[in-house]
């Protein structure tokens, strides 16, 4: 039940927005089962499927909207539910910002779904995890890990005629190996669409391996440093900068991207001409879902940074009408444009650095200068004539992604890894004059 | 079964928060339905108990629970969102051949329950293939039907919408009125009916009700292009509407105004305009070596993520390693007797019974019984926070209560109690201790926190920050965050002043597990003296 067809869906929408005696309405109905399976001390600890389907209809009257959801479609409930959102309608007070509703729209065809992860089991699974949990006691190390995986839809339409259907899936494994003495841990992601493309024995490997390198790491001064970031530690930085690309919040002038004397940066190069950011739904490594959730705008291939210049900043429609700007929807993947590099060739290649191999517990310290802290975590080494000499104890950095963007010295192939809530493809950057301000005796 | 979905809403000039939604969207008035009778709810237990005790459990609880939510979200002139949920069903956990299993639905009919049951004890036989230590339960001894509610005055889900709406209002426009350039508020209120039953002979009714009323203020500088932001000054609490009242008495009046049991938001919005921009022009800290004086809505914190995390012993045990992590505190350290986690000033304790926190209930999602206990004396580690299936790893016969899940969906586990900081004996007040201080800074509100996955080192802002020189403040200074390791820290605690001065800080959304939970927890002290600590300088030029 919980993942409808394109006609099905089709069917429920149609009906719902017959029942509406609003000015204006929309309907969103969303579908998903997740399954999910946890395991700690080279244990399993937790296992679960979820499903869910829910209709949210939206009524409006003028700048007056209400929105009710309900997960039963009979047709008494979906006369109900409209009825419901449009009483809500009635006593909420009036928002200003609030834009009419969308005609049809021509959203781009995206590919998705895949198959083996539709068609998951239990027993996958099961094995998905014995295959991580196997890999570490034969190494002697000790495993936690969590697979979770999904296949969804969502379906949209308005009293106006629009109506988009997409379905997906995803998998996201990650997997954290400890040697039992603690003195050494390390840390794999795989995300994917396809789960026959995920193989969790050798994602535990490459976790397996930092973990046993890790051990008695050696501290180094805190300072400025050459560092290699790998996909995951870049997109810890790299997530918090591109949650502050919104016009509106630097028209207002509290954002990095605010333009002294008024306005925003939209134009200005502000970072290593290397840089390019683009978002696009049709993107084979990370398909996304092609409207945004809000308003269901129609997504399509966007630049952010472009030759280091930037190009767009997300603005509504309201915003768009206030400050005479072209629309800009908010994306649901994101694209960083790297180099042609394995991570060895970058490590290769580096008289003196250090390689990390995520960031954690990254917070916001100062808006104005986008300055975020965190640490590094689960694999941190010191390179030394293109090697990796030893492992080093991890380190507080506090450090603007701006800065860094203007500091690269190399860039490796893009990886897809989770990003917020949505998938991205990171290249792992090679950077100078990064800054770690103190050391920290986690492992 | 309910997909867990997030409210996306902006952050000023920032990264947008994720607040988590359960349920389905109803109209206010829903909210005030009574549910269902506790008799249906016993009806509907025993079913689960026997069903699940054929079926071959040799334990059995269930949670059959109401979840309600309601938060109304305002900017400047604007009512931004309102949002009403609810979400009721059933959580059963047993435990068969030695194993956990579990399940749940909305399903909340006889057959529905007992469908439920069965699932939960199929899947605890699955799970036993690969179980290697079958589960430990201290004893509970059952206790009959009882019931309990948060002492609240005035239901806040009764009041209006619109009088709400009206409130916030007459916040944002205080303080646009006083100079701020911009300001976000909003409440966020939490209703949980929660019905335990276990096969101990326990049928636990309780009503638990919690309110938050965050606000920022941006004040910007458009010929600089520099902006400031000033948080709110009030704490999530365990109360009702009756919080909102901003009794004279409650306040304490200083550098800035603080709360006690209630919070006058408007008067927080006019000194967070006033001292937004104020800001703008204050002095940059120099770097270096300062005491700090910590006001009790900033330690809080501190203390959530330097005491409170480390302390659970799921995490020391390993069980969170792939996502928050684990602890510095290892048992070993424990077990010695002899960790000096703290100076012998530092009591710091842990309980779910202080009235008007966050983590106040009668009984935790096991049916313990909630009381207070040391995890610090005198300098000390004593103890850790635990449930039923983890004491016996700590030597312990009885469970500490700590067991919580954020819906009747999500299976309970080990969540964090109220965790505080015991306050002096001696008679001082936050003056007296900052006419001690030489060289220090007056730290007031929580900013910015991040804490490495053992709980080591860690680096926090804050919301406003006074320089104190020979005994005085001297003016307000920017650009501050201190960066400590948490042995280091809690062993320079120097002073800590008296009960008159203990109050109550707090978190509302904590998240832990995979899939991740919420939890709301709050964190008692009093104005507190950390010696020599380590200032940076945060202020940077990107262009």
């Amino acid at each position: 039940m919980a993942i409808l067809s394109r006609s099905e869906a089709k069917r429920i929408l149609d009906k719902v927005l017959k029942y509406s005696r609003a000015d204006e309405a929309s309907a969103q109905l969303a579908g998903s089962e997740t399954g999910n399976i946890r395991y700690a001390r080279n244990s399993v600890s937790t296992s679960g499927i979820v499903n869910d389907i829910e209709l949210a209809v939206e009524a409006r009257f003028g700048k007056k909207s209400g929105v009710a959801t309900i997960n039963e479609f009979s047709d008494a409930s979906l006369e109900k539910v409209m009825r419901r959102a449009e009483e809500l309608a009635k006593l909420s007070p009036e928002n200003p910002e609030a834009m009419p509703m969308l005609g049809p729209q021509k959203y781009v065809s995206v590919d998705g779904f895949a198959k083996s992860t539709a068609d998951i089991t239990p027993d996958q699974r099961a094995k998905a995890a014995a295959d991580s949990i196997i890999a570490a006691k034969e190494k002697k190390v000790v495993a936690a890990g969590y697979l979770e995986d999904e296949r969804s839809f969502a379906a949209v339409a308005t009293s106006k005629g629009l109506f988009g259907y997409h379905a997906s899936t995803s998998a996201n494994f990650t997997v954290t190996m400890r040697t039992e003495n603690g003195l050494g841990s390390g840390w794999a992601e795989s995300d994917v669409t396809d789960f026959g493309a995920m193989n969790t024995g050798s994602t535990s490997s490459v976790a397996i391996d930092k973990a046993v390198l890790s051990q008695e790491a050696r501290a180094l001064e805190p300072g400025k440093y050459t560092v290699i970031l790998e996909p995951n530690a870049v997109s810890g930085l790299v997530g918090y900068m591109m949650s502050g690309f919104d016009a509106r919040s630097a028209d207002e002038g509290r954002s990095f991207m605010s333009k002294k004397g008024g306005g925003n940066r939209t134009g200005e190069k502000m970072f290593d001409k290397r840089v390019h950011f683009y978002s696009d739904p049709t993107n084979l490594d990370v398909p996304a879902q092609p409207w945004t959730d809000n308003d269901f705008m129609r997504l399509q291939r966007t630049d952010w940074v472009k030759d280091g210049v930037v190009k767009n900043l997300v603005r509504d429609r309201y915003w768009a009408e206030q400050s005479k700007g072209e629309v800009v929807p908010e994306p649901n993947n994101l694209i960083m444009v790297g180099g042609d590099k394995t991570t060895e060739a970058l490590i290769k290649n580096t008289r003196r650095g250090i390689l990390v191999t995520r960031t954690w517990y990254i917070r916001m310290v100062d808006p104005q200068s986008m300055l975020l802290t965190g640490l590094t975590r689960d694999g941190t080494f010191y390179i030394e004539n293109g090697k990796i000499k030893y492992p080093v104890k991890n380190f507080r950095f506090n450090e603007s992604p701006v800065i860094m963007l203007n500091n690269i010295e190399d860039m490796g192939i893009p990886q897809r890894v989770s990003m917020w809530d949505m998938s991205a493809m990171i290249p792992a950057l090679k950077v100078r004059d990064f800054t770690f301000s103190s050391l920290s005796d986690a492992v | 079964m309910e997909r867990r979905k997030f409210l996306k809403i902006a952050g000023a000039g920032s990264s947008g928060i994720l607040l988590p939604l359960q349920g389905i969207q109803v109209c206010a008035e829903q909210l005030l339905n009574e549910g269902m009778h506790s008799s249906q709810k016993r009806h509907l237990a025993d079913v689960v108990l026997n069903t699940a005790r054929k079926a071959g459990a040799s334990y059995t609880d269930v949670r059959i629970g109401r979840y309600l939510n309601q938060y109304v979200m305002t900017r400047e002139t604007n009512v931004e969102d309102i949002v009403n949920t609810e979400s009721l069903g059933a959580g059963i956990r047993v435990i068969a051949n030695g194993t956990w299993g579990f399940a749940a639905t909305n399903d909340l009919t006889a057959d529905g329950v007992a469908r439920a049951a069965r699932q939960a004890v199929a899947v605890a036989k699955a799970n036993a293939k690969y179980q290697t230590e079958p589960v430990r339960l201290a004893p509970v001894k059952g206790v009959g039907e009882v019931s309990w509610q948060t002492p609240i005055q005035k239901n806040a889900l009764q009041v209006p919408i619109s009088e709400k709406v009206e409130f916030l209002m007459e916040v944002n426009n205080s303080a646009l009125e006083a100079g701020a350039s911009y300001i976000q508020s909003a409440l966020y209120l939490v209703n949980e009916q929660k019905y335990f039953a276990s096969s101990d002979g326990s049928y636990i009714d309780q009503d638990i009700h919690r309110l938050w009323a965050p606000l920022q203020v941006t004040a910007v500088d458009k010929k600089s292009g520099a902006f400031k932001t000033r948080n709110g000054l009030s704490d999530p609490v365990g109360r009702g509407y009756e919080y909102l009242a901003g009794h004279e008495k409650d306040k304490i009046r200083g550098q800035t105004t603080l709360y006690k049991a209630s919070y006058d938001m408007a008067e927080d919005a006019v000194l967070a305009a006033e001292q937004a921009k104020a800001k703008l022009s204050a002095k940059s800290i120099e770097p270096g070596k300062y005491d700090l004086v910590l006001e009790p809505s900033h330690l809080c914190l501190t203390i959530h993520e330097s005491v409170g995390h480390p302390l659970e012993l799921d995490r020391v045990l390993g069980y969170e390693a792939n996502y928050a992590g684990t602890s510095f505190a290892t048992l070993d350290k424990w077990r010695s007797g002899k960790f000096q986690y703290g100076s012998d000033k530092v009591t710091l304790f842990a309980d779910k019974v202080q009235p008007g926190s966050l983590g106040a209930v009668a009984y935790d999602d096991e049916g313990v019984k909630t009381k207070r206990w040391d995890l610090v004396k005198d300098g000390i580690l004593v103890n850790y926070q635990a449930t039923r299936d983890q004491v016996h790893m700590i030597d312990q016969k009885e469970s500490l209560g700590c067991s919580y899940g954020d819906s009747w969906s999500s299976v309970q586990f080990q969540r964090m109690p109220n965790v505080s900081l015991a306050p002096g004996e001696k008679k001082y007040s936050a003056k007296d201790m900052i006419g001690d201080v030489e060289k220090g800074i007056y730290i007031v509100g929580r900013g910015s926190y991040s804490i490495d996955q053992q709980r080591y080192n860690f680096q926090f802002g804050g919301q406003l920050f006074y320089e104190i020189k020979n005994g005085e403040i001297v003016g307000q200074v920017e650009d501050v965050a201190y960066q400590s390791n948490t042995q280091g820290f809690w062993n320079s605690c120097s002073a800590i002043c008296d009960s008159s001065d203990y109050r109550l800080g707090g978190t509302f959304f904590d998240g832990k597990g995979q899939p991740s939970q919420v939890s709301a927890v709050s964190h008692g002290c009093s104005t507190t003296r950390f010696d020599k600590i380590n200032v940076i300088n945060t202020k940077r030029k990107i262009s």
